[in-house]
């Protein structure tokens, strides 16, 4: 039997790592599109998606909880399908995680992208690249830094996510418990050691991965020439 | 091959509308003030204009008509960029690649070696694209679109970027292209040098309207267009080398019915020179003089002449079927009497071949 605090890091790790995975296939084609509309109603979008960062956690939490839970929509739909109600469970700690980092993605990307502007993806054009061609072998590689900070951002935010998990995500050991909640827990119980080792680990990996970012950000210098 | 592009492409101020054709063989410049729509038109038809409507076609090849849109990776172009807009992400020699690894084998007639070698790139090709210098660029530019075998070559004012010691340089490259390569090209610019040396036929824009179009040696000597109340207004004058004065270290240029001298003793024989003539270099005598230290006189005939400003008249002189033009005063217009059909003496003082 693996010791609890190992499991919560491990289940916050996976996490983590789907919802950047998700948030990278949604949030590109958004950013894409958010960079590169006119429509004149953008910014209302822009809004919405900017919400998790002033919203407190609480509040994004309960209408998910809301939404997900046997009688909102999501869960409802989910049920009828023949499905588990998606409140208090790992699915619905990604889909809680995918709002409340969408922000940290796209951001990033969209800022990239609009950097990088038309003229290399018009000069690829007319060198023969097709739009797919063009987006995956000149837009992404140009825009690899900003790529690089979504995924450490979307992923480290992810990683310090407690109020929505504590909303929608329950305690339950082995499935929604992550390492924030296993932290608060010890801290509840007065066990001071473990809490230490699983906030010293958590201040440890958010350090390194940061420092990844702006280390290699430096390097890439494509965007600022 | 020839392209035929007929468009109309609204813009806010005013719409733009042009009707053109490149020829294989041909540069044909595309010339107008800054903000005329050039742009536009080249971008039309590279494809990159959505609002522009009309027809585009190259050789039996549609491009564009009211109910078909190619889009611009299908159209066989290369295309040089004010900006070089190389790919900052690969080097000199990836970038060359790129466009020419994505053109169908069979459509491949020119080599990577031979886009390189007219460009002279070879030293260039392992550098990153950040460290080369804005003509180095543009070059690099262009050789990229040339690798791809276009049916035609489309610059978008490729000098804008280019410091003034490398503009000749890259303009030298151009023509080179054009004598190697049989590919139809169209030039846009805003400057007159450029459209002078290069261009075989001119399409004149102002506010989107196409003013004249015609043969560049043609148009550039018309009293009635805006190039004659430029300061720099010149006559161009098409000719070969036909003999030298080594002594002296000149060259012979056939001229009407005898020759103009220019002080370029290397020129070899048979040689095609384009010559610039400009208006204030030239003045007129109605007796042939003696005693001159100018070479080149040639007796003309006044063909037509307007008034630039109170002071100043262009006089359109026919010497032996050749068009020179020639800017006098007013006071001196007066004094020769000078009126359509008076015979005279053309005395040339700077002559300049556009090599």
């Amino acid at each position: 039997m693996m010791h609890p605090d190992l499991t919560a890091l491990l289940i916050t790790l996976k996490l983590a790592a789907i919802t950047t995975l998700i948030l990278l296939l949604i949030g590109t084609p958004l950013a894409w599109w958010l960079a590169r509309s006119q429509w004149r109603f953008k910014f209302l979008i822009e809004t919405v998606i900017a919400l998790p960062l002033v919203l407190p956690p609480t509040v994004l939490g309960f209408y998910l909880l809301i939404m997900l839970g046997p009688n909102g929509p999501i869960g409802g739909l989910s049920e009828a399908m023949g499905g588990r109600p998606l409140a208090f469970s790992f699915t619905g700690l990604v889909i809680g995680s995918v709002f409340y980092s969408l922000p940290f993605v796209v951001q990033p990307l969209q800022n990239v992208f609009t950097a990088i502007g038309d003229n290399v993806m018009e000069q690829a054009a007319t060198l023969r690249a097709s739009p797919l061609d063009r987006f995956f072998n000149v837009m992404v590689p140009i825009a690899r830094p900003g790529f690089l900070t979504a995924a450490v951002l979307g992923f480290a935010h992810t990683i310090g996510e407690f109020g929505v998990v504590l909303m929608i995500g329950g305690n339950i050991p082995g499935e929604t418990k992550v390492v924030s909640i296993a932290i608060y827990d010890h801290v509840e119980s007065l066990e001071y050691a473990q809490a230490h080792i699983l906030s010293g680990g958590l201040l440890l990996l958010s350090f390194l991965m940061l420092m990844a970012v702006y280390g290699l950000n430096r390097r890439f210098s494509v965007l600022r020439s | 091959m020839s392209l035929q592009v007929r468009l109309n492409i609204p813009r806010k101020d005013f719409a733009i509308n042009v009707s053109l054709t490149v020829t294989s063989g041909q540069i044909t410049s595309v010339f107008g003030p800054s903000g005329c729509g050039k742009t536009s038109v080249m971008r039309a038809i590279a494809g990159l204009e959505n609002s522009a409507t009309g027809h585009i076609q190259m050789a039996d090849e549609v491009w564009q008509n009211s109910d078909y849109f190619r889009p611009p990776h299908q159209r066989d172009i290369g295309y040089v960029f004010q900006d070089a807009s190389l790919f900052p992400h690969l080097n000199v020699y990836e970038n060359l690649q790129f466009g020419r690894r994505r053109q169908a084998k069979d459509k491949r007639r020119v080599s990577l070696e031979q886009a390189i070698e007219l460009l002279a790139l070879s030293p260039l090709l392992n550098r990153s694209v950040d460290k080369l210098s804005g003509g180095e660029k543009q070059r690099v530019a262009i050789a990229r679109a040339v690798a791809t075998s276009p049916s035609v070559l489309l610059f978008d004012e490729p000098l804008a970027a280019v410091d003034i010691q490398h503009k000749q340089e890259i303009l030298r490259y151009i023509q080179s292209l054009h004598q190697e390569l049989d590919i139809p090209m169209l030039y846009v610019s805003h400057a007159i040098e450029e459209v002078a040396r290069l261009s075989d036929n001119l399409v004149l824009m102002e506010k989107g309207q196409q003013l004249a179009s015609g043969k560049t040696v043609d148009l550039l000597s018309q009293l009635n267009l805006p190039f004659a109340r430029y300061e720099e207004a010149a006559s161009v004058i098409d000719t070969e080398v036909t003999g030298h004065e080594d002594d002296y270290g000149l060259s012979l240029l056939r001229f009407a019915e005898g020759h103009i001298r220019v002080t370029r003793g290397q020129l070899p024989l048979g040689h095609k020179v384009r010559l610039r003539i400009v208006a204030r270099d030239v003045s007129l005598t109605l007796t042939k003089p003696q005693d001159s230290s100018i070479l080149n006189i040639f007796p003309a005939v006044v063909e037509s002449m307007v008034s630039d400003g109170t002071a100043l008249k262009l006089v359109r002189l026919n010497a032996g079927g050749q068009i020179i033009l020639s800017r006098v005063t007013a006071k001196s217009a007066e004094k020769l009497a000078l009126k359509p059909g008076l015979h005279l003496y053309a005395q040339v003082k700077a002559v300049s071949p556009l090599i």
